[in-house]
């Protein structure tokens, strides 16, 4: 007899480390695209195991120091946009090889290499997206944001933003106050 | 990446597709070509809700934008990242879109490389958008 079976690899991944980091009691939380947030901290026991569990399903946990790495790089340049209250005057590229004790070439290119997208690429969605927070949380001009985000004139920074997003700043601000307004008007 | 298409013009779903074909990226693309067909499979049950909706807004009977206002009162479908592909592209039509909950609007490009193009840059982005960490409540692109 043979049977014919039809399967989703992806449901059968998900649902194998559901079952896997569940048998370990581990807080977790499955992303997209092969990532796992995990929620606590996880003993160097429970590590071990799991890796050996999960090899035998052919199932690899990428641990190495140029992911790890990457993770740091997005860390750096996130708390850089978001947290400080006005971007370091110097270059990006000297303040992430000051912050993270490495030449910008080597950083760029292991960032390259993890994310298929480059540094300068991530800065700037990053910058485009406090831009947007500042102008909806915050209601700052335009001429308060590109002063904060070091953009060298507003012209510069609209031009950008048109160019990430495909809407003129104005333009967004309208769609965000008509969101508002609509979501206001069914609760 | 699962992937779904409704348009009801027969000739934009057949470049659609053909040009997902020529990416060759790993995905797997559902078509449609009504509304109440698009939301009939939604609501069913058993359907793994895909990471990308690419809707048309002028369709007959049920338009686009009904869809997505259906889609965006549902709890389940949050996180559905929805794009508009349609001819027209006025500012009106952007951001009523926009305001209704699209997080994408794609102006119908005129020639089959240029659709490949836009596509290519979507798909990508969609995956840089999961890893980038940006916020759904103000994540608009307008190509």
């Amino acid at each position: 007899m043979k049977l014919y079976i039809k399967y989703d690899i992806n449901i059968a991944c998900r649902i194998l480390l559901q079952e896997q980091l569940e048998a370990l009691q581990i807080k977790y939380e499955l992303l997209e695209f092969g990532e796992i947030d995990i929620n606590d901290t996880v003993s160097d026991e429970q590590f071990n195991q799991l890796q050996s569990n999960l090899s035998r399903y052919g199932i690899e946990i990428i641990n190495n120091q140029k992911s790890q790495l990457v993770q740091r790089i997005k860390d750096t340049i996130i708390e850089m946009i978001y947290e400080k209250d006005k971007l370091p005057t110097s270059t990006i590229s000297n303040y992430l090889a000051d912050q993270l004790n490495l030449s910008y070439g080597y950083i760029a290119n292991v960032f390259s290499e993890y994310t298929y997208t480059s540094i300068e690429n991530f800065i700037i969605i990053q910058k485009i997206e406090r831009a947007k927070k500042l102008i909806v949380e915050d209601g700052l001009t335009l001429t308060e944001v590109s002063y904060k985000l070091n953009y060298s004139s507003v012209a510069y920074l609209s031009a950008q933003f048109k160019k990430v997003t495909g809407l003129t700043p104005s333009s967004f601000k309208r769609i965000v106050d008509k969101r508002r307004e609509l979501s206001q008007n069914s609760n | 990446m699962q992937i779904l298409l409704c348009d009801d013009d027969a000739d934009d779903r057949l470049f659609f597709s053909e040009a997902m074909k020529e990416l060759k990226m790993q995905n797997v693309l559902t078509v449609f070509d009504t509304g109440t067909q698009l939301m009939d499979y939604l609501h069913h049950p058993e359907t793994n809700l895909p990471h990308i909706l690419f809707l048309d807004i002028n369709m007959p009977c049920k338009s686009g934008l009904e869809c997505l206002q259906e889609i965006r009162g549902h709890a389940r479908f949050r996180d559905l990242v929805i794009a508009i592909y349609s001819t027209s592209a006025t500012e009106e039509d952007i951001e009523n879109t926009f305001a209704n909950g699209a997080n994408i609007y794609i102006k119908k490009p005129a020639d089959f490389e240029q659709l490949k193009k836009t596509i290519h840059h979507i798909l990508n982005l969609n995956w840089q958008f999961h890893t980038a960490g940006l916020n759904k409540e103000t994540f608009f692109l307008s190509i």
